[in-house]
């Protein structure tokens, strides 16, 4: 496949960038999005010229590092999949595909396609944990009883791998998928409910602080989620939060 | 109390009740107006209750004012803090893979409400509110169909408010169901939801322009 890139790139998070444009050639149908750019990245350095820097780590879907806004959606045109999991094959010989970083006031480039999620972190710093005794005295987590039903919703917010697509997908930049799941893992087993009021109430306050935008229910993070996470969860944090306000 | 007030949540709660609230509104406007087509007594009746009963015009009318001004206020407010959040734009956004357009444009259809609110309050409101509290004239239970009908003699007026119906269609396929999301009602019952959010948003709508036509043709 012979492919036009169209690559914003952009020195430092203080520099202008700016949208450049790339030949790529005898690209496998059968190689991913990520090695074709390291394709392109060898193609740079042997001209001696800069290559392009992108988040990547275990290239198996699972970290939550690569990103990459494709062809206008994050993590490309495929669905349920992170950018190391999309395939050339998704694409046509000729086609001209446009990479650029995800974009949300929260997120700001560091270099290229590379952005800063720490603000992830300062939300799940907020609350997203329970505190439990380790001093050897720790009740087994297997003796608690769980319903089998919120042990299966607790799960799959657990699956969320903080990539940001969400953020990236949402026209307003809103982080509440990530935020919900956060939340909901916890706020579904009984181990979570004893910090849930603070937990909730910490998590948003946090969110709200770092500038990303409101939930408009659009829907878009759910469809552009790698780990498939549901906007129940945002509607489950709605209702904690709510509760917790009133306390 | 005031980082509760502040909280995108507790906005977008707000937001969502507000539009609750007038979602029963339309509904009774709606059912008041379409007596219009059927008997023009009914509909005189039902419009001298309205504003004349103490409880509706003292109590409900002040609440459905604020309610409208909150909504369009607040509609405001979440679309400049949405705007911010995403300071540098996407070169290439292809929001249509993932989302209606309806819910990326409820701003957008929200503007030609407010734009027909316009309209419409200068057509009926301003009247009513100079007839009762300005020139304070007697109450004349037979006058409000006339008062009405005589509106929709004009083919324009007629047009616009035909048009201004279809953007409260688009704007009420997402936000119906999108305000029951907002207040945390997202469960079993949530597909019934989108289902009567659907036919809502396109019988009550169909409705009103049913009758602002059927009032044209009629003065033909």
């Amino acid at each position: 496949m012979n492919l036009t890139l169209k690559i914003w790139r952009q020195k430092n998070a203080n520099a202008k960038g700016a949208m450049e444009t790339y030949q790529v050639e005898n690209i496998s149908p059968d190689s991913s999005f990520l090695e074709m750019l390291d394709i392109l990245n060898d193609q740079l350095i042997n001209e001696g010229k800069e290559p392009v820097a992108f988040d990547h780590d275990c290239r198996e879907g699972i970290c939550g590092m690569c990103s990459l806004q494709i062809n206008g959606e994050p993590h490309g045109p495929g669905r349920g999949i992170t950018t190391c999991q999309l395939h050339m094959r998704k694409f046509k010989d000729g086609d001209t595909i446009f990479i650029e970083p995800f974009r949300a006031k929260a997120f700001p480039v560091i270099k290229d396609l590379v952005v800063d999620r720490s603000a992830f972190d300062r939300i799940q710093h907020a609350g997203g944990y329970i505190s439990v005794n380790t001093s050897g005295n720790t009740q087994d987590a297997n003796g608690i009883p769980v319903e089998k039903h919120n042990a299966d919703k607790a799960f799959d917010a657990a699956t969320c791998i903080g990539c940001g697509a969400c953020v990236a997908a949402c026209k307003n930049a809103s982080a509440m998928l990530f935020t919900s799941a956060k939340v909901s893992q916890f706020a579904l087993l009984p181990q979570g409910r004893v910090e849930a009021t603070d937990r909730v109430l910490n998590m948003v306050k946090q969110m709200d602080l770092e500038g990303f935008g409101n939930c408009t229910n659009t829907g878009a993070c759910e469809i552009e989620c790698p780990k498939g996470i549901s906007l129940e969860n945002i509607a489950r944090m709605n209702r904690e939060y709510l509760k917790a306000s009133i306390k | 109390m005031s980082g509760i007030i502040k909280s995108s949540i507790a906005r977008k709660v707000a937001m969502a009740l507000s539009a609750l609230f007038l979602l029963v509104f339309l509904l009774q406007h709606f059912i008041i107006n379409f007596s219009s087509v059927c008997s023009e007594d009914t509909f005189n009746e039902l419009s001298h209750f309205m504003g004349t009963n103490p409880f509706i015009q003292y109590l409900m009318q002040p609440i459905l004012i604020f309610g409208v001004v909150f909504h369009f206020v607040m509609g405001f407010i979440l679309e400049a803090r949405n705007n911010s959040a995403r300071s540098v734009k996407y070169v290439k956004y292809n929001g249509g893979a993932n989302s209606s357009w309806m819910s990326r444009n409820m701003i957008f259809s929200g503007i030609v409400i407010l734009a027909f609110l316009g309209l419409h309050f200068y057509d009926f409101w301003f009247p009513e509110i100079a007839h009762k509290y300005i020139h304070a004239l007697p109450e004349d239970p037979g006058r409000y169909y006339g008062e009405m009908v005589v509106k929709f003699h004009d083919p324009i007026r007629v047009g616009l408010y035909c048009l201004a119906f279809v953007f409260l269609a688009l704007h009420l396929l997402h936000g119906f169901s999108s305000a029951f999301q907002s207040v945390g009602f997202n469960n079993k019952y949530t597909p019934a939801v989108k289902k009567l959010g659907k036919a809502y948003a396109i019988i009550i709508p169909l409705g009103f322009i049913f009758i602002a036509l059927f009032h044209y043709f009629n003065s033909l």
